[in-house]
């Protein structure tokens, strides 16, 4: 996407707000129970498995696997301009985690179901909102 | 006399949250807590809860949360939800929940009034209460994704992927429902469409097209729903109500559903049939809600008229959805050319068909099924000519 971000509308729960705000380090956190250790999202008050409270973001590598996708080629948002691909990644530390998003840094047509993506963040107003680009395919060639 | 049909019910746990003029806790922290003190209090666990009663449901006054987000905080698997206001008051939630139980739909129904007046406005003053969306769509919306062509286009486009199902396959339902509208004069696109130009219309959200998606239009659908001793009385002919489909089993959400091929009528149709010695093969035609054209692909597998990932394969070429084929769907041309009437107009011409006065009648109709629903809104009925 452009320089100038498109309007994003990002007005988060108390519990989600880490999502928007923690590319400020460059880095992806997820919410995380601190008894069983399964990650959460989207995030609460309660872990949805044991019912611990003991959560906190935890930075998580940033790099997973698009599941599925959509081409989206109509304006439904004034400045928030198509083509534009909306993607659900599913995290490598668990892929019962999956991340909606913007897949940026490749030709909408060259995205791909199982395309191995990694996170960049969009400086956008106060938050830093979590984009995926393509990782370079890897070479099995000695 | 008849033993009435709340005697059926009990109530088996009861608790309270903390309690205080202003905790600082949001609605749905406090509605987990009251929660899980009742669950155990009732001797149960999270897994033993089946159905969420709640008033006023979403959009309500004074705080509170919604049976959704109650739903997915304890990942509570489901068979009956409720919540609104349209009701018989506060208690109407548990007057429906009494009723769930008694006519088999679950097991141990949540109910649950939550109220957050004294904290809400002063959390939402500090930046502290959050959420000017549905929580839902606090993780779409940001992304440029307002419309359900996108969040379904992604299941599409997934069960494409996975099944190798193809735009012309697709394709094969937007035209039934406008070869069928063609009939319909109540129908808002009457027009014949080819395969060339389903194909060559704009794309929406890729892999839908125009042509994928519904039209919208004003209109108001009415059914009476009346006991069976009834029956002989209505002039017109009553259509028994054989089973019905209410589970909701998986996450309710539009993104985080378990399964990106299908979505919550996977549990409306199992549920469904659950509750019937009736089978797939009895069913004399299908109305199934199309508000995308993948949807009704969706539905058909999940009733089981074909495998999971053949329903492709199923409507190829639209003779068997045909009016004369094994399976008539959406015989008055759906909400792909007939008009979104928001899953009543299914219902209707279920009822109309199985009368036989529907415009294109199905010969010999016996049983109809109607689904309706896309995404984590869904339920199903089977309805019959006679009680079977
Ligand atoms: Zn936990």
């Amino acid at each position: 996407m452009s320089a100038d971000p498109p309007p994003r509308f990002i007005s988060p729960h108390a519990e989600g707000e880490f999502y928007w705000t923690s590319g400020a380090d460059g880095v992806l956190r997820l919410q995380r129970c601190g008894d069983c250790r399964r990650y959460i999202h989207p995030p609460g008050p309660v872990c949805p498995y044991c019912h611990s409270r003991a959560l906190s973001p935890e930075p998580v590598a940033g790099t997973g696997t698009i599941a599925t996708f959509t081409i989206n080629r109509k304006e439904w948002i004034p400045g928030f301009e198509p083509p534009y691909v909306f993607a659900l990644v599913e995290i490598d530390e668990d892929p019962t985690i999956r991340l909606g998003t913007n897949i940026v840094g490749c030709e909408v047509d060259d995205v791909e179901i199982g395309m191995r993506v990694e996170v960049e963040f969009e400086a956008n107003g106060e938050w830093h909102v979590p984009l995926f680009h393509p990782l370079p395919v890897e070479r099995s060639e000695e | 006399m008849e033993e009435p049909l709340e005697r059926r019910a009990v109530i088996s746990g009861a608790a309270q949250s903390d309690i205080g003029r202003r905790l600082y806790r949001s609605g749905l922290d406090l509605t987990i807590e009251a929660s899980l003190r009742a669950i155990e209090d009732a001797g149960l666990t999270v897994a033993d809860i089946d159905g969420i009663s709640t008033y006023p449901g979403m959009g309500g006054p004074f705080g509170g949360c919604t049976g959704a987000e109650l739903h997915d905080a304890l990942r509570f698997s489901l068979n009956w939800r409720d919540g609104g206001a349209e009701t018989s008051g506060q208690l109407g939630a548990v007057h429906k929940a009494i009723l769930a139980v008694g006519a088999g739909l679950a097991k141990h129904v949540l109910c649950f009034r939550t109220v957050n007046e004294g904290s809400g406005g002063a959390m939402r003053a500090s930046g502290g209460g959050g959420g000017a969306m549905p929580p839902a769509f606090e993780y779409l919306i940001p992304y440029g994704v307002t419309s359900a062509a996108n969040w379904i286009g992604c299941y599409a486009r997934r069960h494409m992927h996975d099944y190798g199902t193809t735009r012309e396959q697709l394709g094969a339902i937007a035209i039934n429902a406008r070869t069928n509208a063609a009939s319909n004069p109540q129908a808002i696109y009457t027009d014949p469409m080819t395969m060339e130009d389903y194909l060559g219309i704009r794309m929406i959200s890729d892999p839908f097209g125009l042509y994928d998606c519904d039209v919208p239009c004003d209109g108001s659908t009415v059914v009476i729903v009346s006991h069976r001793d009834y029956a002989p009385d209505a002039p017109n002919g009553a259509v028994h109500v054989n089973a019905m489909g209410t589970a909701l089993r998986g996450r309710p959400s539009w993104d985080q559903f378990e399964d990106l091929t299908t979505m919550a009528m996977r549990d409306s149709a199992a549920s469904m049939w659950e509750r019937t010695d009736l089978t797939p093969a009895d069913v004399d035609t299908a109305q199934l809600y199309d508000g995308f054209t993948w949807l009704s692909m969706a539905w058909i597998e999940a009733l089981g008229f074909c495998k999971k990932g053949e329903g492709g394969p199923f409507v190829e070429g639209g003779a068997r959805i045909a009016p004369d084929g094994d399976l008539p769907l959406n015989t008055n041309g759906g909400q792909l050319s007939s008009g979104r009437l928001h899953g009543f107009g299914f219902l209707h011409e279920g009822i109309m068909q199985l009368r036989g006065t529907a415009n294109v009648p199905v010969a010999d109709c016996e049983v109809a099924v109607v689904g309706a629903g896309g995404g984590p809104e869904s339920g199903c009925l089977l309805l019959t000519k006679e009680i079977r």
